[in-house]
Formats: structure tokens, C-alpha cells, sequence
């Protein structure tokens, strides 16, 4: 046993070094775009597949409603898909923040209709205040709801499933008395002149010279910040993604970006006037998609959102103040409902006592969690968020072209929710860590 | 059983200042007195190794020094200096980490976002990866116990041993100058024990002291250069390891004394 003892502990190494290549990210440990595919692949296999089963059920819904209806991948439908897919999107990232700390917020759903209210409010014709302003205060209202009621979980140390409960039942009387007080007998309905800045987020189109100007510089900036990041990592002698395959992101990036204006661009006008260009609103949710990513992935705040929802008793020993971090990921998933609530009114041109907050914050925990986030905390992304939204989407609008009605589109979206938990479910059970 | 696998610096090296030096430590709960007038020098460079049944006050002398309990009597003296740690944080700044058993890692995060949680390096607003991974290879290549080629996984799919590695490092990383553990192999198999106590041998070469508590008598006459050896909340015994073989330490640790001690004349205080 003593010679055991004074062994070094090379075959350990070695076995860890074998195991590390099956567990780490590809792009941190590999040396050549082959050993990239092999590592990537024995991931996939030992369930780190990422964005793999999102992206490939899109893509096997996709081919399902093209085969029944061609007029699915039409540019007209598909640029329609994008304006109906932008709330559910954007209320699922709202919502990543929070499920991230292994916390849930229910109140976003009539919090984010209090502020479209309230935005509506001030730029209706009597009340002139300027657009923004308005839109700063639709998105601080939600903010600060989801804001005291995190300070109200964190302080009372109670589930924020019950106070979040409350926020929601609470969220839908100020609805009524908002919208009855702000717009007396309208029948509970609050309009948005079509002339206003905001109707045009998901009723007017970029140019279409400008869709090619303002995608080049984001695929062309986005392309540069990796390839810096990438050759500073392979100069440090870590490593890094091989150049090719840091070339391969680029080119996917770049060919996707091409692909999305060319449907935008492409006319879609039924009649004589030509219809062009992506809508406003794609711009919009492709921000905060940039924006929330970098926050949460290239940032102390967002480190910290994911070592709470990990283990917050040892985020709280290394000195985070847990209070905090959490009060602001509850506001900056208000915030981002509050832009919900701005696109909604948009799509819909006002706000109504029918919205259905409850079921929509529903929705959004779907899109969430189809997009791999998981409940418990500490696992997800923002880009997951937009694929598993951009499938509750596409059920909607494929059923919707096929004739079918809220029954289909409630069965169809249950089944695709149970069977993202259920592939989840299964990775992960092959998986060493269990989270 | 085994011989210690390093060649232990148990020269009398230091009679100077002790980093940390305990005088007269005593701590009630109620009636019960959990700890009473306990003298101990806990030197740098050295493994101090505390010994003692269940209830004898291993945890609470380990408690008191990290900050969590308040002595009701005697001085806690750190690096000749009188202090008063009032909380962890004060121990924490100091330079007096404690790696717990339960270990607070976060198992989603990699090895380098676990060493640096809470202390992340910033380069204008945004994390500066690289120099964090860089930093903490480094800190992994000193301790000499990991592959350095996976910094970048998960900690919840490392094996026992090297998540308190990870939590190790990262005390040392913090520039910890005494580093507690409590039971590190509890848990542990062969291997893996191994790892630990090797890791623990290189905190003591860097000139970290370790405090090490332990059950386990085989580990703890392999990695330490100290034993202390509690009974009934009294310090029964303390000195270099060569003052002890295993049958001295049980009978220190079941009764308090040992006769085979006494008859190698004085054990004497260091």
C-alpha cells in the first residue's frame, strides 16, 4: 500500500483528463475542428446537447406544417410568425432571469399589461407626453412590481411561487382599475393611435436597404469580437476553438442574418403595393437578446444569477449579496415584461381587460423551459428562451394557416412542453452532475 | 501504517512567532463546558493535525477560530497580534479560510468560475475570462493535484477529491494564510484520499498553515506535522508528530492520558 502511496498521481490525471473531455465545452478544449466535432458529439451523447433537441424539434414542427401547408414557409407567413412569436420571446426571457435563481415570478403577466396601460395612458391624445417617456414608464411600472415583491420573498424568506400568486391576483384588480380609470367607458379598452411611434414596433417595417446595412455591421462587429476573444485566448496559451471552427460561427451567423433579411425583404404585398422589410420588432427583440446574453454571460451580475440559482449557500460564503442580486433579477425580468407589454399593445393596437395575464406568464414559463432552462435554477440561457418561444409560435401560426382551432393549439403545445421535459429529463440522467 | 509520502519539515525551524497562538481558550454552552483553557501555537508551514473523540471540542475550537463562535475566555493572537473575530468575514479577512464538509461549491459552474466566485477579475464591465483562467491554472499547478486541461468543467461532475481541491484552491487563491479543514477524507476513497492529502502537504510547503481535523488516524500521521489531541474540551496532548505513534494517540483521545507518553519523559509543549 505504501508503494501505492508514493505513486504520482499520473494515471489519475490521465483519467481525469479523459473524463474532462467529455464533460468541458468543446470550445475550451479542443485543438482542431475534428477533435471539436468528436468532443461535441460525445456531449450530445452524454446529454450536454445545448440547443441541439430546441433546434431540431423547431426544425421537425417546421417540415410538419410545410408538408400539410405550403403557405408556411411563404416570406408573408414567415415575417407574420416573427411579429406573433416577438411577446411570447420576449416574456420567456423575462422570465429566465428569475427561473435561474430557482425562483418563479407569476406576476409578470398582468404586471407587463399595468405598464402598457399606463404607457397608452400618457400618449393618448389628451395626455401628449412623448413616446419614450412614455416607455420608460410602461417599463418601470412592471420593474419595480416584480422589484418589492422580490424584496418581499428575500425579506419574508417565502416562496416566491405564493408572494409572485398574490402579485399575479393583485396585478389583474390594478389592471381593471387602471384601464376603467384611464379610459372610462370604453367598454375596458385602452387604444394606441396608430399614429404613434410605438404602433410601428410591430406594424412597420425597417427599409429594406437598412435590414442589409444593420444586419452586415451586426454580423460583422459580432464576428470581430469573436475572433478577438478566440485569438486572445489561443495567444494566452489557453485553450481555445481553432481558428477554423471560430471561422464556421461566423459563417453560420452571417448565413443566418443573409437568410432572415431575405425573407423580410423579399415583397409580401397581396396587392399592387409592394410590402417590404423585417419589422421593427425583429430589431427590437434581437437587442435584448444581444443585450441579456452579454449581462448574463459575460458579466459579474449574471455570474452571480447563476451561482445562486446553483448553491446559494455557497454564493452567499464567497460574498455575494444574495438580497440584492436577487431584487435585481426580479426588476429586470419586470423590465423586460414591461417591453412584453409595449409589443403587445403594439400588436394588438391598445390593451383590454381580456388579457389573459395568467395564461400568458404560462406561455412564457413553456418557452422557457422548452428551451432548456431548468426550474431548479443555475441551468439556461436567453437564446433558449427565443427558440422555445419561437416554437410555442409556430404551433399557434401552423395551426392557425391549417384551420385549427385553440383545442389543437392547447394539446399541441402541451405535448411539445412534456416532451422538452422529457428529453431534458433523460439527458440529464446520463449526465455525471445531476443539476 | 504508512509513512508520510513528503519529507515533512518538522525541523525546529520556528521558535519565533507563531502565526496563530491560542491562549487560554475556553467556551460554555450552559453548564457544559465545550472548551477549557486551551493553549495552542498553530505555526506557518505546518500541518497542525486536532485529534479527539466525538464531543471533545474539535468543532468548537475550530469554530471559535473561524469566526462563527465567540470565545467566552482567552485571546486569539494572529501573527502576534491580539484580534477578536466577531464573524466569519473577520477570519475570512484576516487570511483564515475554513473549507467545511458540505464544501459550497456551485455545481453548475466551472472550476475557475468556482475560484473566483465573488472576486471575479473585470476588464471594462465584462469578466475577464482569460486572466482568471490563467490565474487559477496557475493556482491548480501549485497545489499540484489536478489536470490543468479541465479547468473549464463542471464542479458537479468532479469526484470528491477533487472538489475539495477546487474548494482548497480557492482559499488559497483568496490568499488564505491558514487554511481549516474539517474531516477532509471523511467521504474520500483510496485514491481520492490521496489526492487530498497531497494537497494538503503542498499548502504547508507554500508556508499556508493548515489546521486538519480529522478521525481518520492513518491520514492524520501521514500529512501532519503537529498533533493536538483533545479530550473532554482540554488539550490532553500537543507537540511534533514524532512524540506520538497511533497506540499513544487512542489512549490521548479515550482517556486523556497515556502512560507509554509519560514514561518518554516530558512530552513537553513543542
Amino acid at each position: 500500500m505504501s508503494t501505492e502511496i508514493q505513486q504520482p498521481a499520473d494515471a489519475e490525471a490521465d483519467e481525469m483528463a479523459a473524463h474532462a473531455a467529455e464533460v468541458a465545452a468543446p470550445d475550451v478544449i479542443a485543438n482542431s475542428l475534428g477533435e471539436y466535432a468528436r468532443i461535441w458529439l460525445s456531449r450530445v451523447r452524454g446529454g450536454e446537447s445545448g440547443a441541439l433537441p430546441v433546434i431540431l424539434g423547431l426544425g421537425a414542427i417546421v417540415a410538419y406544417f410545410q408538408i400539410r401547408t405550403s403557405l408556411f414557409l411563404s416570406a408573408g407567413n414567415l415575417v407574420n410568425l416573427m411579429s406573433q412569436a416577438a411577446w411570447i420571446v420576449t416574456l420567456g426571457m423575462a422570465e429566465v432571469f428569475v427561473l435561474l435563481l430557482g425562483e418563479i415570478d407569476l406576476s409578470i403577466g398582468y404586471s407587463s399589461a399595468m405598464g402598457a396601460v399606463i404607457t397608452l395612458w400618457m400618449v393618448s391624445p389628451g395626455n401628449h407626453f412623448p413616446w419614450w417617456i412614455a416607455a420608460l414608464a410602461g417599463l418601470a411600472v412592471p420593474a419595480v412590481y416584480s422589484a418589492v415583491q422580490a424584496v418581499l420573498i428575500t425579506r419574508l424568506r417565502a416562496p416566491s411561487f405564493v408572494v409572485t400568486l398574490g402579485g399575479l391576483l393583485m396585478g389583474e384588480g390594478l389592471l381593471l382599475f387602471l384601464i376603467n380609470n384611464a379610459a372610462p367607458n370604453s367598454g375596458g379598452i385602452i387604444r394606441l393611435p396608430a399614429t404613434n411611434v410605438l404602433y410601428y414596433i410591430e406594424n412597420s417595417n425597417v427599409n429594406p436597404a437598412a435590414d442589409w446595412v444593420i444586419m452586415a455591421a451586426a454580423v460583422v462587429l459580432s464576428g470581430i469580437a469573436f475572433w478577438v476573444r478566440d485569438s486572445r485566448r489561443r495567444a494566452s496559451n489557453l485553450a481555445a476553438p481553432p481558428a477554423s471552427v471560430t471561422a464556421l460561427k461566423i459563417a453560420v451567423m452571417a448565413v443566418a442574418g443573409v437568410i432572415i433579411v431575405l425573407i423580410g425583404n423579399t415583397n409580401r404585398g397581396r396587392f399592387v403595393t409592394a410590402v417590404r422589410g423585417l419589422p421593427w420588432v425583429v430589431l427590437v427583440v434581437t437587442v435584448l437578446l444581444i443585450a441579456w446574453s452579454v449581462l448574463l454571460g459575460r458579466t459579474r451580475f449574471g455570474r452571480y444569477v447563476y451561482a445562486i440559482g446553483g448553491n446559494a449557500e455557497a454564493a452567499r460564503r464567497s460574498g455575494i449579496n444574495l438580497t440584492r442580486v436577487r431584487v435585481l433579477a426580479f426588476g429586470l425580468c419586470g423590465l423586460t415584461a414591461g417591453l412584453m407589454g409595449i409589443i403587445l399593445a403594439s400588436q394588438q393596437g391598445g390593451m383590454s381587460t381580456n388579457v389573459n395575464g395568467g395564461q400568458n406568464v404560462l406561455y412564457a414559463v413553456a418557452a422557457a423551459v422548452i428551451g432548456g432552462t431548468s426550474l431548479f435554477g443555475g441551468r439556461g440561457r436567453m437564446l433558449g428562451a427565443l427558440l422555445g418561444g419561437l416554437i410555442v409560435a409556430v404551433i399557434y401560426n401552423g395551426l392557425s394557416l391549417l384551420g385549427l382551432g385553440d383545442a389543437a393549439q392547447y394539446m399541441w403545445t402541451a405535448a411539445v412542453l412534456l416532451a422538452a421535459v422529457a428529453v431534458d429529463t433523460l439527458a440529464r440522467r446520463r449526465r455525471p452532475d445531476q443539476t | 501504517m504508512t509513512a508520510p509520502n513528503t519529507a515533512a519539515p518538522v525541523s525546529a525551524q520556528q521558535q519565533e512567532q507563531p502565526l496563530l497562538r491560542l491562549v487560554g481558550m475556553g467556551k460554555n454552552f450552559g453548564p457544559v463546558r465545550a472548551l477549557q483553557n486551551v493553549d495552542l501555537d498553530i505555526p506557518a508551514g505546518q500541518v497542525t493535525a486536532i485529534l479527539g473523540d466525538n464531543g471533545a471540542g474539535k468543532t468548537t475550537l475550530i469554530k471559535c477560530i473561524s469566526g462563527i463562535w465567540q470565545p467566552d475566555h482567552g485571546h486569539v493572537i494572529w501573527q502576534g497580534r491580539n484580534v477578536t473575530l466577531h464573524t466569519p468575514k473577520d477570519a475570512t479577512d484576516l487570511g483564515i479560510a475554513t473549507v467545511y464538509q458540505d464544501l459550497a461549491l456551485c455545481d453548475n459552474l466551472d472550476i475557475v468560475q468556482n475560484m473566483f466566485l465573488g472576486r471575479e477579475l473585470t476588464r471594462r464591465y465584462q469578466l475577464d475570462e482569460i486572466n482568471m483562467e490563467l490565474s487559477a491554472k496557475q493556482t491548480m499547478k501549485d497545489l499540484a493535484v489536478m489536470s490543468v486541461r479541465s479547468i473549464r468543467q463542471p464542479v458537479g461532475s468532479l469526484s470528491g477529491g477533487q472538489r475539495q481541491a477546487v474548494a482548497v484552491a480557492k482559499a488559497v487563491m483568496r490568499e488564505a494564510k491558514l487554511v481549516i479543514m474539517d474531516e477532509p477524507t471523511a467521504a474520500l476513497g483510496v485514491s481520492q484520499t490521496r489526492v487530498v492529502l497531497n494537497l494538503i502537504r503542498q499548502l504547508a510547503s507554500q508556508g499556508i498553515a493548515a489546521i486538519v481535523i480529522s478521525h481518520n488516524l492513518n491520514d492524520v500521521m501521514s500529512v501532519a506535522d503537529r498533533l493536538a489531541v483533545l479530550y473532554l474540551g482540554r488539550l490532553a496532548a500537543v507537540g511534533p508528530k514524532s512524540d506520538f505513534d497511533a497506540q499513544v494517540v487512542v489512549d490521548l483521545m479515550t482517556t486523556g492520558t497515556s502512560r507509554r507518553l509519560a514514561e518518554q519523559a516530558s512530552p513537553g509543549n513543542d
